[in-house]
């Protein structure tokens, strides 16, 4: 018994009956769950089920109405800038000052980060996600995947522990998507990164994540591999997952292979 | 608890002092208007008293008045402006997620305030010399406490139109630029307190800047000392700036609890 504690991975993220309303609507209903140092979970869902509400409370930027939530075991509210520092974040909807050069940027975010010897990590992520002759151009002038991949090189400045993605391949082309999810995993991997993912890229989800919650109006309908998702929805695919809840064709729960 | 770390404030620094040198018109924004005003209202005085002959000092009140209210404005534009520009470039959600303080956040935006202060109130100085033969050192030892009383008071003016920013949202945006003229005909700029009908007086003499107006003009009248106006400004000051700093943390978490501060940054 003391053996198996000893070889439980580490708890990054533990939330446990998390609930967020906006007045009389409710965002999250009493949601619980925990993500392990080094795994990839993918957090789906409809527009509006409560993904981005979820991602902006483990940010920091809203306070939940009930329950509890901890980063690395601690607070994300009370101790918020401890938290932070050991995080990134990364959306393909929010964009780094457009009047700045790609250098300027990354430079001033490092700083921000108090990233040490920062030309040389600068540079060396520039070359990994095969942006370096972009360095001295400015950002409003980046085309979607190398805006992406900018972001991504800001998202691992400061080699954070958890990472959280908001569709990061959005509005990619096949080509450009499938070099950044690559690139993803082989980060990823070589770093034991934690990462909380979400898209509406199924392939991408599919491809990355080792564990899949789903969202539904507020609530976690299903949680598991996608294998098991799979089984359990007796659908071929994540997308036909996604779409039966989507369409409320799917009226009974599933956590962790067991139907609720 | 850590509150200011230099290198993160300095990081924010570089990235305002990038926004702006990158920008001609930003830069042009900041100068234009100040100059402007310096250029019209002093030649309006001019005029009036080559009219009526009036009293040689009135326009040496009015270009002072207008230096020391440039001081104002951009100490309160410097917090509020910035802010809003943050906002419309949409990159507040990645300050917002970086592990920098409030407290940093806000002392860059001082810093950035400090040295566009510094740099038009220099051109303004020249010009209202050059063309008035106006000397602000006239105003000597006098001329550093007096600045500091419109610093610290733009920087809570600057401090409060954020706060209302993060209340209401964008429909609050136009007050960074009005709340400065919304005070100023009650705070003695241009004219004394006594100008002002009797019961607005009281109201008058509950912003620190009426203080450092009417001891800028005895000043300048050569009725030398004006230390009770200095002790006054920079007590309403301590009080006005520790009472906005509350009101913005309350504001800042007011924000958080109802989604308002995800809604505005992202």
């Amino acid at each position: 018994m003391a053996a198996d504690i000893k070889t439980e991975p580490e708890t990054i993220v533990a939330v446990e009956k998390l609930h967020k309303s906006f007045g009389k609507a409710v965002a999250i209903d009493e949601i619980t769950f925990e993500i392990k140092r080094g795994e990839v979970v993918g957090l789906l869902g409809a527009n509006g089920a409560g993904k981005s509400t979820t991602i902006q409370i483990l940010l920091g930027l809203i306070a939940q109405t009930s329950g509890h939530v901890s980063i690395f075991g601690m607070d994300p509210w009370k101790e918020r800038v401890a938290v932070l520092a050991r995080c990134n974040f990364s959306s393909a909807y929010v964009a780094l000052p457009y009047n700045l050069k790609v250098i300027e940027n990354l430079d001033v975010f490092a700083q921000l980060y108090g990233v040490s010897n920062r030309k040389k990590k600068i540079s060396d992520l520039l070359e990994l996600f095969e942006v370096g002759h972009l360095a001295q151009k400015m950002t409003g002038g980046l085309s979607s995947g190398e805006s992406t991949r900018v972001n991504l090189c800001k998202a691992l400045l400061n080699d954070p522990e958890f990472l959280l993605l908001d569709e990061p391949t959005a509005s990619l082309d096949p080509d450009i998507a499938d070099k950044v999810r690559k690139l993803l995993a082989q980060v990823q991997a070589e770093r034991h990164m934690t990462v909380l993912y979400t898209s509406h890229n199924m392939r991408d989800v599919q491809e990355l994540c080792q564990r899949v919650l789903f969202l539904h109006q507020g609530k976690i309908i299903a949680e598991g591999s996608s294998e098991a998702i799979l089984a359990q929805f007796g659908q071929e695919t994540l997308e036909e997952v996604f779409i039966a809840i989507a369409r409320n064709q799917v009226t009974t729960s599933f956590v962790s292979g067991e139907r609720l | 608890m850590i509150l200011v770390r230099p290198g993160r404030v300095l990081g924010l620094c570089h990235r305002y002092f990038y926004i702006y040198t990158r920008s001609g018109f930003r830069v042009l924004d900041v100068i234009f208007w100040p100059v402007m005003d310096l250029i019209v209202w002093g030649f309006v005085a001019k005029y009036f008293m080559r009219l009526d002959s009036a009293n040689p000092t009135a326009i040496t009140f009015l270009i002072g008045a207008i230096i020391f209210f440039n001081i104002l404005n951009r100490a309160q534009q410097s917090i509020s402006v910035s802010f809003l520009e943050d906002l419309w470039s949409r990159n507040l959600l990645n300050a917002f997620v970086a592990p920098i303080t409030v407290a940093e956040f806000v002392a860059s935006t001082f810093v950035v305030g400090l040295t566009q202060i510094f740099a038009v109130s220099l051109i303004m100085s020249g010009l209202a010399f050059a063309l008035y033969a106006f000397n602000i050192l006239t105003i000597s030892f006098a001329l550093i406490p007096l600045f500091l009383n419109l610093l610290f008071m733009g920087w809570s003016l600057g401090m409060f139109t954020t706060s209302l920013i993060f209340r209401f949202g964008h429909q609050a945006e136009a007050l960074a630029w009005a709340v400065p003229f919304l005070i100023q005909p009650i705070s003695a700029v241009f004219y004394p307190v006594s100008v002002l009908p009797e019961w607005l007086q009281p109201v008058a003499y509950m912003v620190p800047a009426t203080y450092v107006f009417e001891g800028m003009r005895a000043v300048l009248s050569g009725h030398g000392d004006i230390t009770n106006y200095l002790i006054t400004a920079s007590g309403l000051n301590l009080f006005y700036f520790i009472a906005v700093s509350i009101f913005f943390g309350a504001m800042l978490n007011s924000a958080r609890e109802r989604g308002a501060l995800a809604k505005l940054v992202v």
